[in-house]
């Protein structure tokens, strides 16, 4: 680890001071993965500039929706009355990521930022263009197992790994920045990248901006919410493939669907094709399995992951099972 | 005692020291001066290193020294053994930083040692090398040519029709693989050394065997064994990891010499890797004939696994296949591919934990070839007598093991037939396995003292590495005394106590205990002598006796009795074929679409004889299938061969099960005493409880989906290409 200072910041306005100030300064929230990564000497800020006391961790009704303050701890996000009421898709996708100790720690805004899992990132003795770009893509023709099979690119084929981020996006979630040039709107779907011929960036923040929210419009999704990971132990492991599904049921018919994939892209995957062609339809097995199928036309495999191709639609039509089959 | 009245139930009596954090690990010790050693390792799997730059480490805040194969100190034990190894492979002999060879990924190639453990870890991250690679074989598929017989293992042959298994009228014929497992015990590897003067070494060590330690460092420093102290109380887990001591251990001490500065290392979870050797990967060929009735007739099995370049790893992986089963042709084979990896070492349930996989694998596939099923197989090919040694058993229940067990779980009731039960959408199924290890027992020696206040000391240069070694040895020592349980204490991880052997194959209750058993008994003798005894928890006066223990005591000029009895095993030992035997009995839940797999009930039987400890005997049996569920779902070691170089070496990629993956573990023990093997009538159970288990789970996922998987872990993309 290189040597840093550290600071606290109080307000929005001193923390995006700080990182104007500072090019090697970075934000510290829960730290669960930032860390980590310093550890291992993939990032090397030079100052953390600790926004945990910044005003930014309430939740709170709207008119139109909720809206979650980006230092919000996941935990709290999973366990808030309104959340569980309005989306328990994203309490279901919070509480099947990481374990209790993590979640207790990690924020919002962390979770969305957070890095890619891939090992050849992590280890700097290998190969990656993430972290080095230009170093090539130690992953392909490698431990693939883990990989995209949607979007990647011959510079990388990393996922991104959170489960919050399957729910927010299908939720149509909206993300509120703010930075020396004030402050803007990222729809969720917009905000994480693929990969392209700059894997290094992961999303579309620019440096030095902060988020501070994430607003959630109201929608008539939550009685039939399903969030189904499929991971290789039981709990505290990272997505082959999950699929977050929600949806609107009217007299056996689908009145309105969301649905998003994780661990198959370098970004949470919605599956808009998929929803179009549900909405409308009778909630049967048969049309969920066709839905998965019109959302794999463009799956690729690396090889190690090729029980993807298999899997995700798979866990496409059991989580829009689950969820039609809810009271 | 050897009888077969119950142990009754006690706590740890380590328990409370443990949970509140009084309990201290090597690492926790305070020695004043203290100085913290990081290593920094090597990126090539094979070939020289040219340039090493240790100028800028050096002049970091708090750097005392940065060792490398320049200018480390010599060690001369190491310099005395000779250079190249007898090996199959002929390889060189690993010297850390003993020249500028690289032998493996993660070798180490520079200590630093600095005042405070961030400094040496930054000044660690500015040591940089350069290195001329050379092509290097970390894959054993594509390295079986290389494969040998190892120099301490041949093959085993019985039988005049060595061909039965391929012409007998029902054959059989499987391959079955196991991946690299790794220890990964919670508490990380590491020693802290300090001498006084060149000649005395005192280390805090984590370690399996506080002797082995102490002559390990005799060997490599040429010093008398007396003058090294080796303290090792309390171990976070080993599993094996901790039944050597490793080169960067002897390292450090030699580093500690140079710098006559105590210096404490600690590894980090990566290098738990590549430092402390790991289950091998091992493929392993069956073939088996019998008739249509299901009697066996031929079993072949072949294994090989890996071992490192230098060194000749051999572990008893084709050893149940010779006696388990009543079988009149039955060859095995063992063979090594020394590959450019860190060694292996013997992870719970060695050898035995790889090879019941594939054996009680195939007797599964065996059994529904013949329509039979399996458990009746298992009985109809049951070994009365030890076919390989041609000697009685000490003790086998393992007929009564099989109903108990069978009973518990349920397995008359289920449908035999592949996928043909489900829970909703859930495919459910049932498998059973045997595991067998050898009940040893070695030589061991106890120290018991009196006291005036009536508590009786006893110590023994053991280790206890979890089970609650204490704990067994105070309850065998009140068994003999009747003392009460709070009045005696056992003190262990110390080498200056009467020598014991390591706490490795499931030997400590039996070879220790049984110094215990045999000190305790001397001690009654040498009371009745003094007109003592034990009565009612308590030393009395004898009959007819007036003076206390401690009138005694002071007549004699004493401050307490001191006893020290060292035991081993007589020639009867010589006339059995000594075993523990496990039963499990697994039930699963398998779900078609996603492939996953749960155990969802757990049916563990020890036949391990007369149960000493009743509590930590069944936590050893919980923590053996624990570990069993890992094997068989989980657990996995993966490296990247263009790089020679692990890709999931830390605790979030390689999966050891959670809670969430372990269900209620009934354990059920036949606790009947073996007439032979020790004066407790114990036998080992710290490795039966894994070995075999992983087979009951690939057993139960064939009969919940009708998919034979024969290599582990059973993942999910398993189930669904299979
Ligand atoms: C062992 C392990 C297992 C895990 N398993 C899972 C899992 O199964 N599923 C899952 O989804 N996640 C998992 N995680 C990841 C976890 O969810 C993330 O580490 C966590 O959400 C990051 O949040 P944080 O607040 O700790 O971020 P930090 O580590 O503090 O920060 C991460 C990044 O975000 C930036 N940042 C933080 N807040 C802001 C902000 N408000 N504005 C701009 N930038 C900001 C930081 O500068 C940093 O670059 C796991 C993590 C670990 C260590």
């Amino acid at each position: 680890m290189n040597q840093f200072s550290y600071m606290r910041v109080t307000s929005k306005e001193s923390a995006i001071a700080a990182l104007a100030k500072d090019k090697a300064a970075m934000f510290l929230a829960g730290g669960t993965n930032l860390v980590d990564l310093m550890k291992s000497g993939v990032t090397s800020p030079e100052r953390l500039v600790d926004i945990n006391n910044v005003p930014l961790a309430t939740i709170e009704e709207t008119k139109t929706g909720l809206r979650i303050g980006a230092l919000a701890k996941n935990t709290a996000v999973a366990e808030n009355a309104l959340v569980i009421k309005h989306f328990p898709l994203l309490s279901q996708a919070l509480k099947a990521g990481a374990s209790p100790q993590l979640r207790n720690m990690a924020t919002v805004g962390g979770n969305m930022m957070q890095r890619t899992r891939c090992h050849y990132f992590y280890d700097s003795a290998l190969p990656c263009n993430k972290r080095s770009p230009g170093s090539g893509c130690g992953a392909i023709g490698g431990f693939t197992r883990m990989h995209a099979i949607f979007g990647a690119s011959d510079k990388c084929i990393a996922v991104h790994p959170s489960d919050m981020c399957v729910a927010l996006t299908a939720l149509d979630a909206v993300i509120t920045v703010t930075g020396p040039k004030g402050e803007r709107k990222i729809p969720f779907g917009d905000f994480h990248r693929l990969p392209g011929d700059t894997p290094e960036q992961d999303n579309n923040l620019q440096r030095g901006e902060l988020i501070i929210a994430v607003d959630i419009p109201f929608n008539q999704l939550a009685a039939h919410t399903h969030y189904l990971k499929v991971r290789d132990r039981a709990s505290y492991a990272f997505a082959l493939v999950s699929v977050g599904a929600a949806m609107q049921i009217r007299g056996g018919n689908i009145a309105d669907v969301r649905l998003a994939m994780g661990g198959v892209a370098h970004k949470p995957w919605r599956l808009k094709e998929a929803e179009a062609w549900l909405k409308e339809k009778s909630a049967t097995e048969e049309n969920f399995r066709k839905a998965a199928s019109m959302a794999m036309a463009n799956a690729k495999s690396q090889g190690g992951n090729a029980f993807k191709l298999t899997l995700a639609p798979n866990t496409i039509v059991e989580a829009l099972k689950t969820a039609a089959a809810q009271a | 005692m050897g009888t077969d009245k119950k142990s009754e139930p006690i706590n740890r009596v380590d328990g409370r020291a443990k949970v509140t954090g009084k309990a201290k690990y090597f690492a926790e010790f305070e020695v004043p001066g203290v100085t913290y050693c990081v290593m920094v390792t090597s990126t090539i799997a094979r070939g020289t290193i040219t340039t090493i730059n240790t100028k800028t480490a050096e002049r970091a805040p708090g750097v005392l020294a940065v060792f490398t194969h320049l200018n480390m100190p010599a060690i001369p034990g190491w310099a005395e053994q000779g250079s190249n190894s007898k090996l199959p492979s002929g390889g060189e002999r690993y010297r850390m930083l003993g020249s500028n060879k690289i032998l493996f990924n993660g070798q180490p190639i520079a200590l630093v040692i600095a005042d405070t453990l961030e400094r040496a870890q930054h000044a660690a991250s500015l040591v940089t090398a350069s290195y001329n690679k050379s092509e290097h074989h970390t894959d054993l598929l594509k390295n079986k040519e290389k494969a040998a017989m190892p120099p301490r293992m041949g093959d085993y042959t019985r039988g005049s029709d060595t061909n039965a298994h391929n012409t007998a009228p029902v054959v059989m014929k499987a391959d079955y693989t196991i991946p690299i497992e790794v220890h990964n015990p919670m508490e990380l590897a590491g020693i802290l050394a300090f001498w006084e003067g060149d000649d005395k070494l005192t280390v805090y060590a984590k370690t399996q065997g506080v002797k082995s330690t102490q002559r390990t460092l005799a060997g490599a420093f040429k010093i008398d064994e007396k003058n090294i102290q080796v303290y090792s109380e309390f171990v976070g887990g080993g599993f094996g990891m901790g039944l050597r001591t490793w080169p960067q251990e002897v390292a450090v001490a030699a580093a500690a010499r140079a710098l006559k500065k105590p210096v404490k290392l600690v590894l980090t979870r990566d290098q738990m890797f590549t430092l402390v050797g790991h289950r091998p990967y091992t493929i392993q060929h069956i073939s088996m004939g019998a008739t249509q009735d299901g009697q066996l007739l031929g079993i072949y099995h072949e294994a090989t696994g890996e071992t490192a370049s230098y060194d000749d790893f051999t572990e008893g992986t084709v050893g149940m296949t010779r006696f388990m089963y009543a079988c009149p042709n039955v060859t095995t084979k063992y063979r090594i591919v020394p590959l450019d990896r860190g060694v292996p070492i013997w992870m719970r349930g060695p050898g035995e934990a790889t090879g019941a996989f594939a054996l009680e694998s195939a007797i599964d596939e065996m059994a529904y070839k013949v329509n039979m099923d399996p458990l009746q197989f298992r009985l109809k090919n049951f070994a009365e007598t030890d076919p390989e040694k041609n000697k009685p058993f000490s003790s086998n229940n393992l007929k009564e093991a099989y109903e108990l067990g069978s009973e518990k779980i349920g397995w008359a009731k289920r449908n035999p037939a592949p996928a043909s039960m489900k829970e909703g959408d859930w495919l459910v199924g049932y498998g059973m396995s045997t595991g067998v290890f050898g009940a040893h027992r070695g030589e061991s020696t106890c120290r018991a003292q009196l006291n005036a206040d009536g508590t009786l000391l006893l110590q023994s240069a053991t280790s206890d590495i979890g089970p609650g070694t204490s704990t067994a040895m105070v309850q065998i020592a009140h068994e003999v005394t009747g003392l009460s349980i709070g009045k005696i204490h056992f003190e262990l991880g110390n080498a200056a106590f009467p020598p014991s052997g390591s706490q490795g194959g499931s030997s400590t209750v039996s070879s220790v205990g049984s110094a215990v058993f045999d000190v305790c008994t001397a001690l009654k003798g040498m009371l009745t002598e003094a007109g003592l005894t034990f009565d009612n928890g308590t030393v009395k006066s004898a009959q007819g006796k007036s003076d206390s223990l401690q009138d005694v005591l002071s007549k004699q000029n004493k401050t307490f009795f001191e006893v020290t009895r060292s035991s081993k095993g007589g020639a009867e030992l010589e006339k059995y074929s000594l075993y523990s035997f496990s039963i499990h009995f697994a039930e699963v839940r398998v779900h078609p679409a996603t492939g996953v797999v749960r155990v969802k009930r757990v049916v563990t039987v020890a036949d391990s004889g007369r149960i000493v400890s009743p509590k930590t005997a069944a936590s050893q049996m919980i923590g053996g299938v624990t570990g069993g569920i890992g094997m068989a779902l989980t657990e996995e070691g993966i490296i990247d061969h263009r790089f020679g170089r692990f890709v999931n070496n830390n605790l979030a990629d390689y999966h050891v099960p959670v809670s969430a993956d372990v269900p209620h573990i009934e354990t059920i023990f036949i606790d009947k005493p073996d007439p032979i093997t020790n004066p407790m009538g114990s036998k080992g159970m710290g490795e039966i409880a894994l070995i075999g288990f992983s087979a009951a789970v690939a057993n139960a996922v064939y009969h919940a989906t009708g998919k034979r998987i024969r290599e582990l872990p059973i993942t999910p993309d398993k189930i669904l290409s299979a």
